[in-house]
């Protein structure tokens, strides 16, 4: 107990002298096919050359928690280290009749719905461990979602910043304005994960964000 | 586009749920009455709104009884907040934040929640909401 104390009053000494954590943990929350994976593999590709996860057309590829340690992503010579969590989208309904339509089996669509299911359980299990969030929102769907406010007001409770990301900005019914409207409190950065449009302003969101922990 | 639809529907019910009565419970009993209602083919309409973190628990909750329970798809969910509007002045926020801090929640809030076979998507936008049904 006494030796944890003296853990916890170091390790407070040594983040204050060096202003960060070793690692910070970099959440990607957001609906289903908003683009998570996409935007971490963005990332992980950039500085680690490794992807971390597979991409699909068909919502719920992401089932389980992926991540990817000691990342470092370096900005206009400013470099830090992070811990890149994707994670399944957070969805209040999963019908694995909605998978057919993707031509999948009933077998494997019940599978992939069930799977889903635990993913975001898990997902919503994970908010704890969260250093810093950044939510990844589709530009083309409407941002007023409960799911993304919900998911924004426990952040917001537990008192963890938070960077929204409007993605698919290269296509053209993507609307940033919208999102934008939709959370005025929030810095709010539209990019195209898929091409790497704009992707220099999210590094330096991110850079500002990790300030705030 | 519901208006022509709603008589095809058949076997649900709207519910409201004043605050009064969920007032005195814990998350859990909380939530467990509000899926109790839902699972019972009811459109629930819940005077407040719940806490963010009980919210992340009924979407958990959700989505374990779906394994356990057949035909359930999850749930729709939407939250109308009552005191996000800058209308009403002073007075107006004064007799808001009074209000919720008394109650300890917004009371000036309106959750609706309602299962997935029925309810097939609430849209929203900051002037209206609007419920599809299912036909």
């Amino acid at each position: 107990m006494v030796g944890k104390a003296f853990g916890n009053f170091f390790k407070k000494i040594f983040f204050n002298i060096f202003g960060q954590k070793k690692e910070l943990k970099l959440g990607f929350y957001g609906p289903p096919n908003a683009g998570k994976t996409s935007l971490a593999n963005r990332i992980c590709k950039d500085f680690t050359d490794k992807e971390i996860g597979k991409t699909s057309k068909i919502p719920h590829e992401t089932r389980t928690i992926q991540f990817k340690e000691k990342v470092e992503i370096s900005y206009k010579g400013r470099k830090m280290t992070f811990k890149i969590i994707d994670t399944p989208g957070i969805a209040t309904k999963i019908d694995y009749e909605d998978f057919l339509k993707f031509k999948l089996k009933k077998k494997e669509a019940k599978t992939r719905a069930k799977e889903a299911t635990q993913g975001v359980i898990e997902s919503i299990k994970w908010l704890d461990d969260m250093d810093v969030v950044v939510i990844v929102l589709d530009a083309i769907q409407n941002p007023y979602n409960q799911v993304n406010i919900t998911i924004i007001g426990n952040l917001v409770a537990r008192k963890i910043p938070v960077l929204i990301v409007a993605n698919k900005i290269d296509l053209k019914r993507a609307n940033l304005k919208k999102v934008e409207a939709a959370f005025p409190e929030y810095d709010v950065v539209g990019i195209s994960a898929k091409y790497g449009k704009n992707i220099e302003e999210f590094y330096e969101s991110i850079f500002k964000l990790a300030k705030k922990v | 586009m519901v208006k022509k639809r709603l008589g095809k529907i058949k076997g649900f019910s709207i519910q409201f749920l004043p605050y009064s009565e969920i007032r005195g419970l814990d998350s859990t009993k909380r939530i467990k009455r509000i899926l109790n209602i839902v699972l019972g083919n009811n459109i629930l309409i819940i005077q407040g709104k719940l806490e963010p973190e009980e919210e992340t628990r009924l979407i958990e909750d959700t989505m374990a009884m779906m394994g356990h329970v057949k035909n359930f798809k999850g749930i729709e969910l939407a939250v109308i907040s009552g005191n996000g509007g800058k209308s009403g002045g002073f007075f107006g926020r004064f007799k808001r934040n009074l209000a919720n801090s008394i109650a300890g929640e917004d009371m000036g809030a309106v959750t609706i929640i309602g299962p997935a076979t029925i309810i097939k998507e609430i849209k929203r936008n900051p002037k209206k909401i609007e419920l599809l049904l299912k036909g």
